[in-house]
């Protein structure tokens, strides 16, 4: 089966300036991700501050633009940004973030932003319109009165719906999701997680969801990709991955979820900061702060080696020499 | 620093110059300087000498490098009319009109700034709400109408202050006044909404949470905040003192810079024009810089990005 | 449990309106010294707004009923000057976005001596060493030089660590940390956490600990209060409740929560919305998005009441006891989205 998206030595960079008077120095966001996204598939990416995962996310869908590698989505190159071409392309990539107030027009009623795709694309003949828009309505749980309503006279949980429906409007193939219900309540986050993954399944959409809550990416994700300072520095199945993790970091965030029950003494607290991306450490970014940091760690930055069935770790200590480098 | 400052130079720089340039053209442009001088009724050989003794036969961009290269000397030409050298007949003016911005500023200040605080932290009371209707009337109502109601109502019908002239410090007081109004008017609109935004700051929330007195969060804590945007409107206000007596000046005939201006611009003067216009330009220019650099001291995400 | 003696907080029937709309609606509660206290819930529950109003940080046209007493002294309508002795030095708060509630425009270290000058009267060089032993004490490195920083010049972890050595200045028997990890990182949440626990025992301070994040709350907190629609709906201690849920609601929260251990399994959420304020159900106001509800529910108020061993429940019906393993998957709530 051929990848509906994949990435291959993805960087990206931006400058960034010291000071008012300082020259401005860059910083790679992203430095060097490959990832392939099956159809109907989806892949969760986990990282914190600093780690490029949201750039990733627009990267995917070509909204900022690659300075090396690729994106290739069903096996054409993604073309350049405000292009005609890129343009034709949102149709089959949407992209659902976490504030739903910003991602909707204030001064629209539901309905109308909702066949706003329908007519830009020109999917469905005019007099179609309002039956699609009933029906999307109806696939992501909003009532036929909340069509005339504005965004500010929905909650979050029913406005982030709305965001939902407008992008599976123009049926795409991926979906991005960026920390779609972190900004919701724990009940509406069920929810929405719930219909997410119902609608993925009933439309066969692949999704990339990208999130810093590991609980939740555990319940949505096929496959787990955790990025650290613009690396990929393990990614396995989501059972594998939480159940073992093996790159230290991995470890760490998976350790770091408080549960209920489990005293914090008793596990392994990570100390330090997120890194800052203009000020990356030499060799393994996450050496500073690694537990099992070695004299190799400080100079040279591993490569992602595989490790297993569709596993891959980038790591000296925990994937050694005899795993082979991931392609 | 220093590139900072230098960038910033050069930019005020290029302004002065694309206002002098400006005036340069539109004053040659728009109407013989000859003819508005010596007048309707005198033949064209007088005219014609005219402009060739000053050099207006030349053409326009021989003028325009023919000036640049005496301002680079110091010669900002001679007045048409006095015959006397154009840049001292300039800054005779400017004690004058300074007589009436300086005063007029401190009030400003004075009454405006602590008006508007006043109002934001005593939000949807009386006071609150005289502060921006009078503001609102302050900024509308223009100068000239400002100026004349004042001189009816206190020269003409109170008999209290003089209306013209320059005679004695009580001339001054209307024309103080009323070129004091519409500042006051801005600047306390502007300090009660700078006021307001940084009261609804969580580090206010903080500040109060740790047992300040609420005098001390006002002052250590929400007045240093505020205080950046009202110095961006205080540096429009001291960049104005020179040119923003004119039409003060005009309706008190008080012999400013103002005055000046008008006088020179209907005579077709093109030296003093073009001197009050330079000077003008680089009091707005030099007054912006420094507003530009008080920021980095008044906030200090400004001095640095690295922010973490 | 708590003898009278022994408590620091006393709350009793606090109630708080914005513009005539009620947001709380009765709040008795108690914190004895030393204690760790848990308030979760979510949007609009008033968990944050009973701590600021007691404190009298509302803004001025809330309209606040009721009594909270601190060892004994009344803090609802207390003189402006009693407020601001209690305010740091008796009661510290720190709150959610710890970047922006930093004052940006002032030296950190400036910040922190304020607080030790009006409630410990240090200044100069004394309130300088003794803000380098606050911040040392929160785990900041090379306290020194960072004195004289920027807010901005630290991250967010970084600056919460300094929310709390300033709230740690005066001194106070109850810090109140309102969503203190919310905004931050992972694995800067775990070691805030960490943090926490660690200086209230150094200090024997009492904590609140607000938060909808019920795992983080079981982590420092020994009792645990669930707040919904600005009342409390089950109270206990720790261990007991977060085995033992009673209240449909926290039952409901327990369930929607996503499981980081076990197989990938749907959700079960809780259907349909928070109510707004303004347009409470009749009756329990849970009832609208309860499973176990009844017609009754939807016309009695259910009180607080004790049901044995420090637990109190607000419910006419709540989850039986034995019954918890098998009613895990049967709940009917998926059929209602909103």
């Amino acid at each position: 089966m051929t990848p509906l998206i994949e990435v291959r030595d993805l960087v990206r960079i931006y400058h960034v300036r010291h000071g008012l008077f300082g020259r401005p120095t860059p910083v790679r966001a992203v430095d060097g991700i490959s990832l392939a996204v099956m159809p109907g598939e989806t892949l969760g990416i986990v990282g914190e501050s600093g780690s490029g995962k949201s750039t990733l996310g627009r990267m995917l869908l070509g909204i900022d633009a690659a300075q090396e590698g690729e994106v290739v989505f069903d096996g054409k190159p993604m073309p350049a940004s405000r292009t005609l071409e890129w343009r034709k392309l949102r149709a089959k990539m949407q992209l659902v973030y976490q504030d739903p107030l910003a991602a909707l027009d204030r001064r629209l009623t539901i309905a109308t932003q909702l066949s706003e795709p329908l007519e830009i694309h020109r999917l469905i003949p005019r007099e179609h319109r309002a039956a699609r828009v009933a029906e999307l309505m109806n696939a992501v749980g909003l009532r036929p009165d909340q069509a005339t309503r504005f965004p500010h006279e929905l909650s979050g949980g029913q406005r982030q719906r709305a965001v939902i429906a407008r992008a599976i409007a123009s049926r795409p193939k991926l979906l991005v999701c960026d920390e779609p219900v972190s900004a919701l309540d724990v009940s509406i986050q069920a929810q929405i997680i719930n219909m997410l993954r119902d609608l993925q399944q009933q439309h066969g959409i692949a999704m990339v969801f990208i999130s810093h809550d590991l609980k939740v990416v555990r319940n949505m994700a096929d496959k787990v990709a955790v990025m650290y300072l613009g690396r990929v520095v393990e990614e396995a199945s989501a059972d594998v991955i939480f159940h073992s993790p093996m790159h230290p970091y991995t470890r760490a965030l998976v350790s770091s979820v408080p549960r209920a029950g489990i005293p914090l003494q008793g596990r392994a607290i990570l100390q330090g900061e997120p890194p800052n991306p203009a000020n990356r450490p030499s060799g393994c970014a996450f050496h500073p702060r690694c537990p099992l940091a070695r004299d190799l760690c400080r100079i040279d930055a591993p490569q992602l080696k595989t490790v297993g069935h569709e596993r891959t770790v980038a790591c000296h200590v925990t994937a050694g020499e005899d795993a082979r480098i991931a392609a | 620093m220093i590139r900072f400052v230098l960038v910033r130079l050069f930019r005020a720089l290029i302004t002065i110059l694309a206002v002098v340039t400006f005036a340069f053209v539109v004053l040659r442009m728009s109407g013989d300087p000859a003819q508005v001088m010596l007048g309707p009724d005198v033949p064209q050989d007088s005219v014609d000498a005219f402009r060739k003794a000053w050099g207006l036969d030349q053409p326009l961009w021989i003028q325009y490098i023919a000036y640049l290269k005496s301002i680079f000397t110091g010669d900002f030409g001679v007045s048409m009319r006095d015959k006397a050298s154009a840049l001292r007949l300039v800054m005779e003016r400017v004690p004058a009109t300074l007589q009436l911005t300086v005063p007029a500023l401190i009030l400003k200040l004075v009454i405006g700034i602590p008006a508007g605080v006043y109002a934001a932290l005593h939000r949807q009371s009386f006071a609150d709400r005289g502060v921006i209707l009078l503001a609102i009337l302050g900024f509308t109502i223009p100068s000239f109408v400002m100026g004349l109601v004042l001189v009816l109502i206190f020269s003409v019908m109170l008999g209290l202050l003089p209306s013209g002239g320059q005679d004695t410090w009580m001339h001054g007081v209307l024309p103080t006044i009323t070129m004091s109004i519409g500042g006051i008017g801005i600047l306390a609109r502007f300090s009660r909404s700078a006021m307001i935004e940084v009261m609804g700051q969580p580090y206010i929330r903080t500040a109060s949470a740790k047992g300040l007195k609420w005098s001390d969060v006002v002052w250590s804590h929400a007045l240093p905040n505020a205080a950046v945007p009202i110095v961006t409107i205080v540096g429009f206000m001291v960049g104005s003192l020179i040119a923003g007596a004119v039409v003060v000046e005009s309706i008190f005939s008080w012999p400013g810079i103002g005055r000046l201006l008008v006088v020179s611009v209907s005579n077709r003067d093109l030296a003093v024009v073009q001197c009050i216009l330079l000077i003008i330009a680089a009091t707005m220019v030099v007054s912006n810089l420094v507003v530009d650099l008080l920021y980095g001291w008044l906030d200090p995400r400004l001095r640095s990005h690295t922010g973490h | 449990m708590s003898t009278a003696a022994a408590k620091l907080v006393e709350m009793r029937g606090l109630k708080v309106a914005f513009d005539s709309v009620q947001v709380l609606h009765g709040i008795d509660l108690d914190i004895a010294k030393g204690e760790a206290v848990g308030l979760v819930g979510e949007s609009g529950c008033g968990k944050s707004v009973t701590w600021l109003a007691a404190l009298g940080l509302l803004p001025g046209k809330a309209s606040v009923v009721g009594s909270v007493k601190i060892d004994g002294q009344e803090l609802l309508a207390a003189p402006r000057s009693a407020l601001e002795q209690v305010r740091g030095g008796r009661v510290a708060m720190i709150f959610q976005d710890p970047s922006s509630s930093l004052n940006p425009v002032l030296k950190i270290g400036r910040q922190i001596a304020e607080a030790l000058l009006i409630h410990r009267g240090l200044r100069g060089e004394a309130a300088k060493t003794e803000a380098w032993r606050l911040m040392d004490m929160v785990g900041i490195p090379d306290v020194r030089r960072r004195f004289d920083l920027y807010p901005h010049e630290f991250s967010g972890g970084q600056c919460q660590r300094l929310m709390i050595a300033m709230a740690l200045a005066g001194e106070p028997d109850l810090l109140i940390a309102d969503e203190p990890t919310t905004a931050l990182d992972a694995t800067i949440q775990a070691q805030i956490l960490d943090l926490l626990t660690s200086l209230r025992t150094e200090t024997g301070m009492a904590t609140v600990f607000i938060s909808h994040d019920l795992g983080a709350v079981s982590q420092v907190c020994e009792r645990v209060c669930v707040m919904y629609a600005g009342r409390i709906v089950e109270e206990g201690m720790v261990d007991e409740l977060f085995a033992e849920p009673r209240h449909p609601y926290t039952r409901g929260l327990f369930d929607a929560i996503p499981g980081i251990d076990g197989p990938r399994q749907r959700l079960i959420p809780i259907a349909g919305t928070v109510p707004d304020p303004r347009n409470l159900p009749k009756g329990c106001s849970f009832s609208p998005r309860c499973p176990r509800a009844v017609e009754a529910c939807n016309h009695e108020l259910p009180q607080l009441v004790s049901i044995g061993r420090g637990r109190q429940l607000a419910c006419a019906r709540p989850v039986p006891p034995a019954a918890i393993g098998a009613e895990k998957r049967d709940r009917i709530a998926e059929g209602m989205m909103y």
